[in-house]
């Protein structure tokens, strides 16, 4: 089978790459939304700790 | 042994630690299987002689749909296990998997749809599968808009185990509730899955992408539940000095 | 705590929560009205086609119904909420589930019992035959106390929240779509003249499920949302 050929999905391109594609769309978000929010977390209790360090010094 | 076990689990930086080291290897199993997987499923795989391709979207379709009712059952479990013995960690798995699995069910619903179109001519099909799907979703939802509405994320993690109890009584019985009237109102649909043998060939992607997709969600919940357990922490000195080591 | 003093308990919260509902004797029109109202909209959204009305009408009904019980169900632990009462049923050595079961009923008595008795006449509205309606009329018997004692349920889980509403349709319709299935499918077979004892069956076993489960679940609720 050539690489049009796979591809080309015997017709059903579009639909078999859109279902991929969103199943990879969706996979990726998953993993990406968790560490920008430990980031964000962790951001958020440094600023956080370094103003009560400001206040009570 | 597993007592002392329990007893470190219980702690949430112990956990917190573990989690860290688990996350890299699951991933890379998971990588592992998902291409693997993928081979089989779109190359190695020979087209259906009634589909054609288009039954490809089953290696995404069923093991999503397949997820979907995982996830939850684990996310009941946990609540429950947090609601009878208070443990902590219990909680956070509980609500941690809640969106994971709200995003298979969206994934298997999608790709139902999609699926649906060459097979059925339309995007949208009242099948019975489709339709429990639908009604889960509702529920994965109902179970993440009810954590945010409520401030105290204790009491919140236990109204949501009552509310995952509840809906996990229910599954089977909308499941069943809904092919019946499926079947009253539609004749059946012969889809690949009706038929009692599947080929080898099909049968071993889709048991690599089910594995695939159960190695995602270990290290997906475990990355989430590290984020909720850094959020429940904060006021703590372990999270303190990590935020401000980075 | 001997048997004896909690049916006292039981049939003193039941008889009061009555008669607080029949001081606002107002109030208890609006579901039945929401649910004529709701009906009535169909055939002018949809057209008075009487093979339509009929095709759609058991659905119709009941979805209505549905969102009446819906609406009505938001106020069943309010009252007693804001004034403390609730913490009082807790803190009773009466078991909860028990008391919420009082409740529960009083709230069908209220709610329930007025859908049932103007159904006949939205079956009429809509065309049904006279089979058809008697069914609907079982149908709703059994059904609407399911639908209080499930949805109760997510009225203690939401008591506390400022949004509490519009969380709970979210919570507690998909939870809903079992009776409305067998509920509906019910009257559209004994209009097609069929039997339907396995759909009255099966509705009745939701019902048991419900009375023996619910009260349970909703006392924990109420726990929790009151901790």
């Amino acid at each position: 089978m050539n690489l049009t050929e796979f591809f080309h999905m015997g017709g059903y391109a579009y639909y078999v790459w859109t279902s991929y594609g969103i199943a990879l769309v969706v996979l990726l978000l998953n993993v990406i939304l968790p560490l920008r929010q430990r980031n964000k977390l962790l951001g958020n209790i440094a600023r956080a700790a370094k103003r009560t360090r400001r206040n009570t010094t | 042994m597993f007592n002392n076990f329990f007893h470190k689990m219980a702690s949430p930086k112990y956990f917190y630690t573990i989690a860290g080291i688990l996350i890299p290897w699951l991933a890379a199993g998971f990588v592992l299987l998902f291409l693997t997987g993928l081979y089989y499923g779109l190359v190695k795989a020979p087209p259906d002689y009634q589909q054609g391709d288009s039954y490809r979207i089953m290696f995404i379709h069923v093991p999503a749909a397949w997820m979907s009712m995982f996830i939850y059952v684990v996310m009941a479990g946990a609540g429950a296990i947090g609601l009878i013995w208070r443990i902590k960690l219990a909680e956070v798995v509980a609500i941690s998997s809640a969106p994971i699995g709200a995003w298979f069910t969206f994934l298997a619903l999608v790709t139902g749809s999609i699926w649906g179109k060459p097979m059925w001519g339309t995007w949208w099909v009242w099948d019975a599968r489709l339709t429990s799907e639908l009604i889960l979703l509702f529920l994965y939802l109902g179970v993440i808009a009810l954590y945010n509405a409520i401030d105290d994320k204790r009491t919140a993690a236990r109204a949501v185990a009552i509310l995952a109890l509840v809906g996990v009584v229910n599954i089977p019985i909308i499941h069943y509730s809904v092919e019946w009237w499926n079947t009253l109102h539609q004749g059946p649909t012969v889809t690949k899955l009706d038929k009692p043998s599947i080929h080898l060939s099909m049968l071993i992607p889709l048991l690599l992408m089910a594995f695939a997709f159960k190695l995602y969600y270990a290290f997906v919940v475990l990355m989430r539940a590290r984020c909720e357990v850094l959020d429940r922490e904060r006021h703590t000195g372990w999270v303190r000095e990590l935020a401000e080591k980075k | 705590m001997n048997s004896d003093s909690l049916l006292r308990a039981f049939t003193l919260l039941l008889k009061r929560d009555l008669t607080l509902a029949m001081r606002h004797r107002a109030e208890m029109i609006n579901p039945l009205l929401f649910f004529v109202l709701v009906t009535s909209l169909f055939p002018l959204g949809i057209g008075a086609d009487p093979k339509l009305l009929q095709a759609v009408g058991p659905g119709v009904i009941w979805v209505a119904a549905l969102l009446a019980a819906l609406l009505s169900l938001e106020g069943i632990f309010r009252s007693d909420f804001e004034d403390g009462t609730l913490e009082q049923f807790l803190l009773s050595s009466h078991p909860v589930s028990v008391l919420v079961l009082a409740k529960v009923l009083a709230h069908w008595l209220i709610t329930g019992l007025p859908l049932l008795v103007i159904s006949p006449l939205l079956g009429v509205l809509l065309g049904l035959p006279g089979d058809a309606i008697l069914i609907l009329l079982v149908t709703l018997a059994l059904g609407t106390p399911v639908l209080s004692l499930i949805g109760a349920v997510g009225v203690a889980l939401t008591v506390g929240l400022r949004k509490g509403g519009m969380i709970l349709s979210l919570l507690v319709l998909p939870l809903y779509v079992p009776l409305l299935i067998f509920a509906a499918s019910a009257v559209d077979t004994a209009a097609a003249g069929l039997p339907v004892t396995a759909h009255l069956s099966l509705i009745s076993a939701l019902l048991v499920l419900a009375l023996s489960l619910s009260p349970l679940a909703t006392a924990a609720a109420l726990r929790i949302s009151l901790s």
